[in-house]
Formats: C-alpha cells, sequence, structure tokens
C-alpha cells in the first residue's frame, strides 16, 4: 500500500472506479429484494461488500470514496434529496466505525462490518430524529441492532473471503 | 473447527461483539414487549409539528397532510391505508398498530403517525 494515500496510481484508479461500480450493482440489486420485515431500514446492506473489501485490499481513504460515492450516485439514480441525508448520515458514521475497528486490529472482517452494519442503522436513525424534530422513531433502532448484527456478519464473511482471494491479483 | 475458531483471537473478539450487540437488541426488544401497553389516542405530525389527534376508540379514515397519506382508525387499531409516494411505502407496510410508544412514519411526506396513552404528552 501506499505512503501517500490520496496519489492515485492509474492500477489503483482503475480498482476504485470497478469497486464503485460494483458497489451500485449491489445497491441496485438490492433494491430488487422485497423486503420481508415491516420495519423500515431492515436490510442486508449488500453494497457494504464492496467498502469492506476497499477498506482491507486499497486502505481507508478509498473506503470512504467508494462509500460515499456510491451513496451519492445512488440518490442521483434513484432517490431524492432526503433519503441522501439519510444514507450519508449512516455512511459517514459506518465508516467512521469500521475504520476504527479496523485500525484497532483486534476484529476481523466479520467484527469491523457488523459495527458498520449496526452504525449504518443508527446514523440513519439519528438522521431521522433530526430531519423529522422527533424521538418518537429512536426505537426503530432496537429490531435494527439486531438485523444489523445478522446483515454485518454476512457481509463481513462475504467481504472477507473475497479479500482473500482477490487480493493476490491486486 | 470450533477449537481452530477460539484460538484465533479476531474470531474470538468477532463473536463477543456479535454475541454483545444481539443480547443488547433482544434483551430491549424483550424489554419493549413486556412494557407495552393499550394506547388511547393517535398523534398526527407533519414535519415535527402536531397537527391532528384522534381517539383510538372513534372509527374513521383521515386525510393527512393535504391527502399524501390516509390513515384508518378501526376496532382500536390504527394503519396508513395509503400513501402518494412512489416505490416501498414503510407506512403502509408496517401494519396495524394499537399500543403506547408504536408509530407509523413516512419518511418522504415527513408524516408521523403515534400512539399515546391516556393524559400522555407527546415527547418531541
Amino acid at each position: 500500500m501506499t505512503k501517500k494515500p490520496f496519489k492515485l496510481t492509474t492500477r489503483q484508479m482503475v480498482t476504485l472506479s470497478a469497486l464503485i461500480a460494483v458497489a451500485m450493482i449491489l445497491s441496485y440489486i438490492e433494491s430488487l429484494i422485497p423486503a420481508f420485515v415491516a420495519v423500515p431500514g431492515v436490510k442486508i446492506g449488500l453494497s457494504n461488500i464492496a467498502t469492506v473489501f476497499a477498506l482491507y485490499t486499497l486502505g481507508w481513504p478509498y473506503a470512504i470514496c467508494v462509500s460515499v460515492v456510491r451513496v451519492l450516485l445512488s440518490a442521483l439514480l434513484f432517490g431524492n434529496f432526503v433519503s441522501l441525508i439519510y444514507s450519508l448520515s449512516g455512511a459517514a458514521l459506518a465508516l467512521t466505525a469500521m475504520i476504527l475497528l479496523k485500525k484497532i486490529d483486534s476484529f476481523s472482517s466479520i467484527g469491523v462490518s457488523v459495527a458498520g452494519g449496526v452504525c449504518h442503522n443508527a446514523g440513519q436513525i439519528i438522521a431521522a430524529c433530526i430531519v423529522m424534530e422527533t424521538a418518537a422513531i429512536a426505537l426503530y433502532i432496537i429490531p435494527l441492532i439486531v438485523s444489523g448484527t445478522i446483515a454485518g456478519v454476512v457481509i463481513g464473511l462475504a467481504a472477507g473471503n473475497l479479500v482473500e482471494r482477490i487480493k493476490k491479483y491486486l | 473447527m470450533l477449537k481452530k475458531i477460539l484460538e484465533n483471537k479476531k474470531l474470538r473478539s468477532d463473536i463477543i461483539l456479535i454475541a454483545a450487540a444481539l443480547f443488547v437488541g433482544l434483551v430491549a426488544l424483550l424489554v419493549a414487549f413486556l412494557l407495552r401497553e393499550d394506547g388511547s389516542r393517535v398523534v398526527v405530525s407533519v414535519d415535527g409539528k402536531k397537527v391532528a389527534e384522534y381517539s383510538l376508540n372513534v372509527d374513521g379514515t383521515y386525510y393527512l397532510n393535504d391527502g399524501t397519506n390516509v390513515l384508518v382508525i378501526e376496532d382500536g387499531y390504527a394503519y396508513m391505508k395509503e400513501a402518494n409516494c412512489p416505490g416501498f411505502q414503510d407506512c403502509v407496510e408496517k401494519g396495524k398498530i394499537s399500543y403506547v410508544g408504536q408509530s407509523i412514519t413516512c419518511l418522504p411526506n415527513k408524516v408521523i403517525v403515534e400512539i399515546v396513552g391516556e393524559g400522555e404528552e407527546i415527547l418531541s
């Protein structure tokens, strides 16, 4: 990994673009999966695979890039301004938690993505509380802690496997 | 297999983290389930401001926020019958609510329907 984190080689730039494209596809695929629980916000977060992958192979600045660009692009293509606020605050909190946990270096990709999943939900709820100016929806976090954990395990396993298999070709 | 997992320090802390998160979530779910009580009134807020209040015991159909959302109160339950937002409608899918603290939220229209108890002030 390079010492200057923001200086891109062509190879890194291409990898980064490919990851963002994969993240976009994954979030589109996820939008096709019907919601199976009547609680808003319960989802797998498939595109987080790309973020965790970037975090483990390219480093944290790239993970931020993948996640933020993905959120902005999906908002432009499928969403609106309000959904952008929720996604951005969720992504910001999730990224912070994942980068910190990765830095501590005592968790594998599973633990990192569990923290990411739960924090993503928490960030969205906090944003919703601020936008709607009410604390009434704060309780939505309870089922979301459980679902975020389970989703995080799945994403962490997937991303960890991918990193192991693909890293040597990067 | 199990021994291998337990010997791996990172996986062990993973499992502790997962167990802790699941424990907190499930205990909170259980507490929320045990502490629930039947509500008596329905409070509707749009954009953070309370705009209407209905009794849960009186059946009726109400057009909220200039008709963007249709709220129905029936047999002590409240549910969102219709909404004008495109795509997946969380508020309609949420189904019937009747316990204190339960709410139906329509994020696109900033409409919140909340159940409160007797003589209770809504938190805002």
